[in-house]
């Protein structure tokens, strides 16, 4: 068992309210985290552009080295963490027993973050659109086709409420602190893991320890951390979404809907795609926003929702040490419990059908967590309630649609993988403003290319584009000099 | 610079428990008297009051000749009932012995629709004259200025403050907090108005803190939070304001919440009196904080005049063992006002008796199923 501190711009802070993770499974108390009240955080900010200077401090281009260092440490090395140490096997051995999640896809996690520190140079030039780096350093520059620009970061720290259940969103902020932006993590209760490794391997590879507070805490200290950053990135439902709406201070990340949209011309030949539906579907264990939730087609549903339910109904639950583990458990008491119920009575509703019923029972209740197994729907009509749903577990409902109604039908929609050569159709899905993520042509919904913005560029969030005029003498001079 | 958190000195042990255990044997027997004393004055008709004495006619058993003990008042009476303080008029609590004497209404709670009403005349100044004792005078020096932020209005808080302020040869200023609004506001989501109204009330007490000279703070933890942040804000803090005792209560102090106010707000510079009351009960004092309470707060009723004790919240006539959680239940035994077995919206951790308060302690109050559902405190 491990004791973890609350951290005040890198400085370990021994609360007096702990908070214990718990093995999934076996009870096992895997660690007390300190909880910070909100008034800590309230006095902290008070220094929190010191969190920015001493980033400033460091030119970008060493940071990204950092940042792959970083990478490397965080992906093979042990670090420091509380008043114990942990290897990279104990950390997805850890992250898995909190969330429920397989160990492999732990491990998998682990690989995704490497991934983008170890490619933050590319990834940064991508989500800045080619910008010289040193403009960012400097807040102004002249382009290369000679243009004079300016960015302003708009706030020293970006401030992350993070979730529980879904260890993948951490690469939202990676960027972050090469831009010379401190950060403010609260993390997940159930998983605290990934904010302290990585501050660890940070840290460990030259980053200040200054510009990273960890604060965990209930709901209050999510709700400060919002309330005390000026940019601030959370995750929650589509009503969180809707409250934040039009707030350019909180970016906020809600369900996904994610879809795989079958056009008129390809729907004929929907068996060479249904490998490709599964996999969207069913990696990663359906928990991520990506994963697909709808597939939607004008004709062929019901034998696309057989073929689904053939693929993935039979898939079992399994410990989330085997290797074959597909599934991540419920965590939160009561939770799939209640889901199961909401698509039972989903399932009542004439023109849905539960399709994997067949396959035996879905929902697998243990002594302390439960499973549910991955579930097809086939819902006739798109206005049927369960024609856009998402759960956190494998689980899509195949919707039947005439092709001119899908843009407007499907709602928001974090990712559409639409499978069609129809360059029309293709077009107005470009236009559509409700979908977010966009790939056209036979992409599974879960293939992120990691230079490509998530929900809106990190740096448009962060960074104001804005006028800045001087003579050209001073901007010359300043600019060759750096 | 004196440091509040202190250690208490070493006492052999065998001579301490002993010694504590005649103490306890003591408060018991005066609480005994007591309870019979209180229970005779308001079961008879020459002095009680018309609630009681009608309700004796319907008990079926006369407390006057069946209370020989406190705890046959645990035994025998049933758990007062808040309605009846609301519902009935104020005169029907009014014993004979104050029978056309004026009296104050006081109020407690009533976020929406009628809210309860204890009446009293002189309870509230015996309570904090008593309370007076207990204070530092390097904290809370004679003869100064006082600043009370929070509820007034119909509350008996804000006169009880400005007697105890006065006991002690001081003056109070006043801002007012109406709590039943804050609730309101937070019920509704309100939140942005929540935080102005909240605004006003510190902007009120910064403006009285910068022009007036004050040393003794009275104020609920949020409030002491905000005016805190906007000492700093200005370049100052609480101590430089010229603060030196606060006085903080009305909503949940958890260990390590006393902490950072301690610690964090208060320097270790400014003495800090954590206290827990109402209306109904008056004003319990707290153990002085030592480094081995690490800042848990433990609170111990007035007594003989009121009782506190922490029972199995499912079987309401057991107390839990001690260190252990429940739902606190008030039992008030003055003349003014009799109310056997109340069970508070709180739940505490019972604590044992100590040197200077003989009998259980309430610790870590908080409002009562706080672990399992959304509980609006708001800023009061």
């Amino acid at each position: 068992m491990i004791n973890i501190p609350v951290l005040r711009w890198g400085e370990p802070y021994e609360s007096l309210e702990t908070d214990e993770v718990i093995h999934h499974r076996t009870g096992e108390v895997l660690a007390k985290v300190g909880q910070a009240n909100p008034g800590l955080l309230a006095r902290d900010m008070r220094k929190a552009a010191r969190a920015r200077e001493v980033l400033r401090e460091i030119p970008i281009k060493d940071l990204v080295e950092m940042m792959k260092k970083a990478g490397d440490l965080y992906l093979n090395a042990t670090l420091p963490l509380g008043d114990g140490q942990q290897s990279p096997d104990d950390f997805a051995r850890q992250q898995s027993a909190s969330t429920g999640l397989p160990e492999h896809m732990c491990k998998f996690n682990m690989e995704k973050n490497h991934f983008v520190l170890n490619n933050m140079d590319q990834i940064l030039d991508a989500l800045t659109r080619g910008l010289d780096i040193s403009i960012l350093e400097r807040g102004f520059g002249v382009e290369d086709r000679g243009v004079p620009v300016s960015y302003q970061a708009q706030s020293p720290v970006l401030g992350m409420v993070l979730p529980s259940n879904s260890p993948g969103v951490h690469t939202l902020w990676m960027p972050v602190i090469p831009m010379q932006i401190g950060l403010i993590l609260k993390p997940g209760p159930q998983e605290p893991w990934t904010p302290y490794r990585m501050f660890a391997a940070f840290t460990e590879a030259g980053v200040p320890k200054e510009c990273m507070g960890i604060y965990p805490g209930g709901p209050d200290m999510g709700a400060e951390t919002v309330s005390r950053c000026n940019r601030v990135m959370i995750f929650g439902s589509t009503q969180t979404v809707k409250n934040y709406a039009g707030n350019e201070e909180v970016q906020v990340h809600g369900p996904g809907y994610s879809k795989i949209l079958l056009g008129d011309d390809v729907v004929d030949q929907w068996e060479d795609y249904i490998d490709l539906m599964a996999d969207s579907v069913y990696k990663n264990s359906g928990r991520g926003c990506i994963n697909c939730s709808g597939v939607w087609a004008s004709r062929h549903t019901e034998e696309i929702a057989e073929a689904l339910a053939e693929k993935v109904g039979n898939y079992d639950v399994k410990d989330p040490t085997d290797p074959e583990a597909g599934l991540a458990a419920f965590t939160v008491p009561n939770q799939a419990e209640a889901v199961w119920g909401m698509i039972e009575e989903g399932c009542e509703e004439s023109g849905t059908t539960h399709v994997t019923a067949k396959y035996g029972d879905r929902l697998v209740q243990m002594e302390r967590c439960d499973y549910i197994r991955p579930t097809i729907l086939h819902c006739d009509s798109p206005d049927l309630k369960m024609s856009n749903t998402e759960y956190m577990f494998p689980f899509t409902s195949v919707v039947n649609c005439p092709q001119e109604k899908m843009i407007e039908k499907i709602g928001g929609t974090l990712v559409a993988s639409a499978i069609t050569n129809d360059e029309a159709w293709a077009a107005q899905l470009t236009d559509a403003t409700n979908i977010d993520r966009l790939n056209i042509g036979p992409l599974p919904t879960i293939a992120l290319n990691w230079l490509q913005p998530h929900e809106g560029s990190i740096v448009d969030f962060l960074f104001r584009a804005r006028a800045y005029q001087t003579p050209d003498e001073r901007l010359q001079r300043l600019c060759n000099a750096s | 610079m004196k440091t509040w958190v202190t250690m208490v000195p070493p006492l052999h042990r065998r001579d301490f428990m002993a010694e504590l255990e005649q103490k306890t044997t003591e408060a018991k027997a005066q609480l005994d008297a007591h309870a019979v004393d209180i229970v005779k004055w308001h079961f008879s008709p020459e002095t009680g009051c018309s609630f009681w004495l009608d309700w004796a006619k319907e008990a079926g058993w006369d407390p006057v000749k069946d209370i020989k003990s406190f705890d046959d008042i645990i035994a025998k009476f049933p758990h007062f009932q808040d309605e009846w303080l609301r519902d009935l008029q104020p005169e029907v609590w009014v014993p004979q012995e104050f029978e056309g004497q004026p009296f104050n209404i006081f109020e407690t709670g009533g976020t929406t629709g009628m809210p309860k009403q204890r009446i009293g005349w002189n309870d509230y100044k015996v309570d904090y004259s008593e309370f007076s004792d207990t204070l530092d005078d390097e904290a809370f020096p004679r003869n100064h200025y006082w600043l009370m932020v929070g509820p007034t209005g119909p509350r008996r808080l804000r006169l009880a403050i400005e007697h105890l302020a006065n006991v002690r040869g001081c003056s109070c200023y006043f801002v007012d907090l109406d709590p039943r609004w804050v609730k309101r506001l937070i019920g509704e989501k309100q939140f942005d108005q929540a935080k102005a109204y909240m605004e006003h009330v510190v902007d009120q007490a910064t403006t009285i803190m910068k022009h007036r000279k004050v040393s003794a703070l009275f104020t609920t933890p949020k409030l002491l939070e905000s005016i805190a942040e906007r000492c700093e804000e200005e370049g100052g803090s609480l101590y430089e304001s010229g603060v030196r005792g606060v006085f903080c209560g009305g909503t949940t102090m958890d260990p390590q919440y006393t902490r950072f106010l301690c610690e964090e707000l208060l320097e270790n510079k400014i003495g800090f009196v954590p206290t827990y009351g109402n209306t109904l009960m008056g004003l319990a004092k707290h153990k002085p904080l030592t480094s081995e309470d690490k800042y848990s707060i433990t609170y111990y009723a007035p007594q003989p005049r009121a009782v506190l004790r922490v029972v199995n919240p499912d079987v309401t006539d057991e107390p839990v063992d001690y260190e252990q959680w429940g739902r606190v239940e008030l039992t008030t035994l003055t003349k003014e006002f009799f109310m056997p077995r109340f069970l508070e919206r709180d739940e505490a951790i019972r604590r044992a008796p100590i040197d200077i308060y003989p009998w259980d302690g309430v610790a870590e109050v908080r409002p009562f199923g706080a672990l399992t559902k959304k509980i609006v405190e708001g800023v009061y």
